[in-house]
């Protein structure tokens, strides 16, 4: 069996909901996702989504210029400006045209969308939806794309990308039902597989969110960038990590270390709680390194203080937050701090691509988490990953249809069916007897990136992450999983992953021990200072013919903002 | 220090590719800590002791909506449910009523989606969009806010009674879904396009006993949905006797 269509989009999060409903009225478009598209990692997004819309009575001299400007501060003037204009000048239109399309967002009294603060906003101009925000611009464009009748492949894993002669011919997918592994043919093929927040033991991410899409690209030859940037958020739950929306501050949450104190005056006394998410990020640590957090079986932990918004505000604006709080830790934020602390939550890195999503290789496109534009550079404002998701899932339609005006690209089937003979030998391997456990592979790689290659950085700590990481990519080759059964075999999907998790990993650890400087969010202990000089670039990693990370570099477009020092 | 204590996790298993094995359930031990989710111990199950068990997860925060089962005779998320809440030391875990088993816990969400569908799960519009937002009061969006809030878990299909005698009704969380539609202020679907589920099969084989309600784990409340559905029908009805015109939104 094979599959072919014009156009094949893997992932069914916003980002490849967004291209497949601006493609499939022109091309036959095929969405591939290896859970059904509303179980996707856009779901979980809960503060809210970026747009000058100005409906905020203290935005109203806002402007999609100003977002620009405080996007590429809060990038520490790594992100490309070119690139930050166009999604910025494209927010506007994006959040209407959700709206348009059902997205129920909370409103002001006057009926106009609801906007809220969020850090490193020079303005309130976060549009939401209480705290589910995601959840309801996924189940928006997932309508959207049922409206228009997209054809969807649910539960499918994409074991592998086929690149011959700088030419994308399609991927192979395994159906995790039936078990069987398929070619899908197509001359274009659309990344949208998102982040890779379970590189980290811990992190706020889905179980899903391991990065072999990323990984997958870049084995089958596609440049990564900027992978050493790697976005710690400031608060999550203690324990199981999960996520307490930055909104929890943008409606005016405190930050208390265990004097009692609101530790940010001392820190960025303007800005307080809403200092960007790598900056309070570091200041939480740095409460905790120096003894001053809460001690608790599940870790060491600082409040996030809500009690004082009162409990109307808490069940408007916060529900899902509450919910989270009880369900999991017991807690009602109401009459209870919450204990939190700072995890990984975001892959500023990830595919290379330009502003119109396409990468080096002629058919192949990626765009939101899974792909660096750049848009946020060495640290990503909160608000904007959705933003980023929808307007690079529209412009990448664009940019397609643009591509394809002459007619869909043709692919090639015979290397997609050796392609998938490779695979299939791999998997055979994979389910013979071996002595490594893919868990147990993971569980050592994620302690190694989260206490060496974390919020604060060394050169000694990652060289030792780096050891780690070579031991580990070796025992990999004697994974073995415990059934040759290949439907619904999660064992086996975990292995299939894990290889391009390796990947991922070797080259956030290798960019971050090459860049000897401390911007946004990759921090030096060894070199302290952002180094424009020598570092204002950006890092590109592509797997050399040995199978290791080649690191080479490439400019970073300035337009209107020369860089200056970075203060809140 | 916390103190762990042991439990015993009675799993039914199934392979539909293999049915003539039939269903048996299959008997874990394992050490947990207070605070540990049953999706935790599923994990660490498949992990550490059988690798071949199937189970959905993802999100492990209870919004993705993957993973619903039968926790001890209730229908919940295992991520969101801890494993200390039962006052027993032996939890046992079964796949979703109401569907066909995939694979273990794994069942055939199909027939759930193809429900969906066919309610028109989407904004319909007829007026041209304006250049700004479609405005809306905050009491209009409040009206929609606990439909809104379903995240597709099927927790409510499984616990339905009457998908148990009849697999063609359409369900509560389609009827949840419509409704959020309906109420919807900026919705401009005709007036008759309830008339597709003005029968047994649709929204008048719901028997009403709030089943779907308690499945719920984010606290929508399907049965609303049908009790307003089938009044806005009569509504319908009853203008259509008195000769109105039946295509005003």
């Amino acid at each position: 069996m094979i599959v072919e269509h014009d156009i094949l989009i893997v992932g069914g999060g916003l980002t490849g909901l967004r291209a497949a409903v601006g493609l499939c009225d022109r091309f036959s478009v095929g969405l591939v996702s290896k859970v059904y598209p509303i179980r996707s990692h856009s779901i979980a997004a809960q503060g809210g989504i970026n747009a000058a819309l100005t409906n905020n009575p203290d935005s109203r001299d806002d402007s999609w210029e100003k977002h620009t400007f405080d996007t590429i501060k809060g990038s520490d003037y790594l992100a490309d400006q070119d690139a930050v204009e166009i999604m910025c000048r494209e927010a506007v239109p994006i959040v209407y045209e959700m709206e348009h399309w059902g997205c129920p967002f909370s409103r002001f009294p006057d009926g106009s969308i609801a906007q809220r603060p969020f850090g490193g906003a020079g303005y309130p101009r976060t549009c939401f939806s209480a705290d589910v925000t995601g959840h309801v611009l996924l189940n928006t464009l997932y309508e959207r794309a049922v409206a228009k009748g997209v054809k969807i492949y649910p539960e499918w894993f994409v074991t592998s990308l086929c690149i011959e002669d700088g030419q994308c011919h399609g991927i192979v997918a395994l159906d995790t039902r039936s078990g069987e592994l398929i070619p899908v043919r197509a001359g274009t093929t659309f990344f949208g597989t998102g982040g890779y927040g379970r590189v980290y033991q811990h992190s706020t991410n889905a179980l899903i969110n391991t990065g072999s899409g990323i990984g997958i690209a870049y084995k089958a030859g596609a440049p990564l960038k900027d992978m050493e940037f790697v976005q710690f958020h400031p608060t999550s739950l203690i324990g199981t990590n999960i996520l307490m929306t930055e909104g929890c501050r943008g409606e005016g949450g405190y930050l208390l270390n265990n004097q009692g104190e609101r530790f940010m005056q001392r820190y960025v006394p303007t800005a307080m709680e809403l200092a960007p998410r790598d900056i309070v990020s570091r200041c939480i640590q740095t409460e905790i390194n120096e003894g001053r957090g809460f001690d608790h079986p599940l870790g060491t932990y600082i409040q996030l203080d809500l009690r004082h918004l009162g409990e109307k505000k808490i069940l408007e604006r916060l529900p899902g937050i509450r919910n989270i709080c009880i369900d999991f830790i017991g807690i009602d934020p109401v009459r209870e701090p919450i204990p939190i602390m700072p995890c990984q939550h975001y892959s500023m890195g990830g595919i290379d691509v330009n502003e119109r999503c396409a990468s080096e290789v002629s058919g192949f496109y990626a765009g939101g988490e899974c792909a660096c534009v750049s848009v946020h550079g060495a640290n990503r404002l909160g608000g904007n990953s959705l933003l980023e998701t929808i307007v690079f899932g529209k412009l990448a339609a664009k940019a397609i249809l643009e591509d394809l005006a002459g007619g869909a690209r043709k692919a090639e089937e015979k290397p997609l069916l050796k392609l998938r003979d490779e695979v299939e030998k791999k998997i055979r391997k994979l389910t013979e007897p071996g002595k490594e456990k893919p868990y147990k592979l993971h569980a050592e790689i994620g302690v190694a990136m989260s206490e060496q290659v974390g919020i604060f950085r060394t050169r000694e700590e990652m060289d030792q992450a780096l050891a780690k990481l070579i031991e580990v990519k070796q025992r990999y080759r004697d994974v073995g999983v415990s059934s040759p059964a290949r439907h619904m075999n999660y064992e086996l999907i975990n292995a299939l992953e894990l290889e391009y998790m390796l990947e991922v990993a070797h080259t956030i650890i290798l960019g971050a021990i090459l860049r000897e400087e401390s911007r946004g969010a990759h921090f030096r202990r060894d070199f302290t200072t952002r180094n424009d000089q020598d570092w204002l670039k950006h890092t590109i990693a592509r797997m050399g013919p040995d199978g290791e990370p080649v690191l080479s570099f490439k400019d970073v477009v300035i337009t209107r903002f020369q860089p200056m020092e970075r203060k809140y | 220090m916390i103190q762990a204590s042991t439990y015993t996790f009675r799993i039914l298993r199934y392979d539909a590719k293999e049915p003539g094995s039939g269903p048996r359930f299959a008997s874990y031990r394992i050490k947990v800590i207070p605070g540990l989710t049953v999706l935790a111990v599923l994990i660490r199950i498949r992990d550490e002791i059988d690798g071949t068990l199937s189970f959905r997860s993802s999100c492990r925060s209870a919004v993705c909506g993957s993973c619903a089962m039968v926790i001890n005779g209730k229908i919940d998320l295992a991520c969101r449910t801890q494993v200390a809440t039962f006052n027993t030391d032996t939890i046992i875990l079964e796949p979703l009523p109401n569907f066909e088993v995939i694979r273990d816990l794994v069942v055939d969400m199909e027939p759930f989606w193809q429900m969906y569908e066919k309610i028109q799960p989407y904004l319909i519009r007829k007026s041209p969009a304006p250049e700004k937002e479609i405005p809306q009061s905050e009491e209009d969006r409040r009206r929609i806010d606990q439909f809104v809030n379903c995240i597709l878990c099927a927790c409510c299909y499984g616990a339905c009674p009457v998908l148990g005698r009849d697999p063609d009704y359409m369900g509560p969380a389609a009827a949840a879904k419509l409704e959020r539609f309906l109420l919807d202020s900026r919705d401009e679907r005709p007036a008759d396009a309830l008339s597709a589920f003005d029968h047994e099969k649709g929204l008048w084989g719901c028997d009403t006993l709030l089943r779907c309600i308690d499945a719920c784990p984010k606290d929508v409340r399907p049965t609303d949905a049908v009790v307003g559905l089938r009044k806005s029908m009569l509504k319908t009805r009853f203008q259509r006797l008195l000769g109105k015109r039946n295509d005003e939104a």
